[in-house]
């Protein structure tokens, strides 16, 4: 079997994974809700650490892997499981937009920035501006004083609700609470729409911009 | 210990925010400076959903991990576009070669 096809093979797990846990653990009704035992583990404990595997492996990946394609695979790894760990903490408004926006929009264009920009012959386009031990540094700095602060903290918990659709909470909110910022953020959008064409299209020289040459790349 | 809390995901928020930041330092290449970016801010909402499901309740961090994605794509939009700018006036996206504002 070719690698390409283990790798669409590997893709569409995950997606059929996701789509699967969509259904099965938003869903409050479903009745199969977290006693699914192996001991004091759980199938959705299982879950949560395969995806937080992929999660933490993609970024992994973006960071360290030396080919910027190859980094665009692993952010694809890092937001997969990032919108499916959404899932386990009943967001699944929040799941669904981070597969439509997220993948479907800033990895397509990032793959189109990576492929519209790289020469992929040159062998240094990706490599690292600090070094092996500016980076490795860098971790060790950062890492182990988040991961410090994130289990040593006592916070404040609530016990953990049930998992619910928050889907019609949530545009309730946007349209009472937040409209002043829901509104703005299309502004913003619509600004970030014609600001990204008007910097990205070919400028027309004032001395060539009457012999209507294609502008359009 | 094993049973997923709220430290579990903190955790991954924790990491995909110390990845991102190695990315955005350690590359010249300017596409993968905005994975990193990215990143950072995966990891920034997964803080804010862990939260709002553990500790607060409510949907507001769910609101808020909403606008940081909107807010996100249009970065990643304008972010691309400067880098094409950049790529068709140096003919590359090494961060390091693009140090002047015009040709």
């Amino acid at each position: 079997m070719s690698r390409k096809i283990q790798i669409w093979l590997l893709l569409s797990i995950v997606v059929v994974v996701f789509v699967g846990l969509m259904g099965w653990r938003v869903l409050p009704d479903a009745g199969l809700d977290a006693y699914v035992g192996l001991g004091p583990v759980t199938l959705p404990d299982v879950l949560f650490y395969f995806f937080g595997f992929m999660t933490v492996a993609g970024a992994a990946g973006v960071a360290l892997s030396r080919n910027i394609l190859y980094s665009a695979l692993g952010l694809l790894g890092a937001l997969l499981g990032a919108g499916s760990l959404y899932i386990f903490l009943s967001a699944d408004f929040l799941a669904v937009t981070q597969l439509l926006v997220y993948i479907g929009g800033v990895l397509v264009l990032i793959l189109f920035a990576v492929m519209l920009t790289n020469r992929i012959s040159e062998i240094n386009v990706s490599n690292t501006s600090l070094g092996r031990a500016g980076g490795v540094a860098l971790l060790l700095a950062t890492a182990p004083v988040l991961l410090f602060a994130a289990i040593a903290t006592p916070w404040p918990q609530r016990p953990p609700p049930a998992l619910a659709y928050t889907t019609r909470t949530i545009g309730n909110a946007f349209l009472t609470q937040w409209l002043l910022p829901f509104e703005l953020a299309s502004l913003v959008l619509l600004a970030t729409l014609i600001g990204a064409v008007v910097i990205a299209r070919k400028e027309l020289k004032p001395e060539t911009a009457g012999e209507h040459e294609p502008a359009l790349r | 210990m094993l049973h997923v809390g709220l430290h579990h995901f903190l955790c991954i928020g924790a990491l995909l925010f110390s990845f991102g930041l190695l990315t955005v330092a350690t590359r010249k290449n300017a596409v993968g400076v905005l994975m990193g970016v990215e990143l950072i801010l995966n990891g920034a909402n997964v803080n804010f959903v862990a939260f709002n499901h553990y500790v607060t309740g409510g949907v507001g961090g769910q609101i808020f991990a909403l606008f940081v994605i909107v807010l996100a794509a249009a970065e990643a939009a304008v972010g691309l576009a400067i880098v094409l700018a950049i790529f068709q006036t140096f003919r590359s996206i090494d961060v390091r070669v693009a140090d002047t504002m015009r040709e």
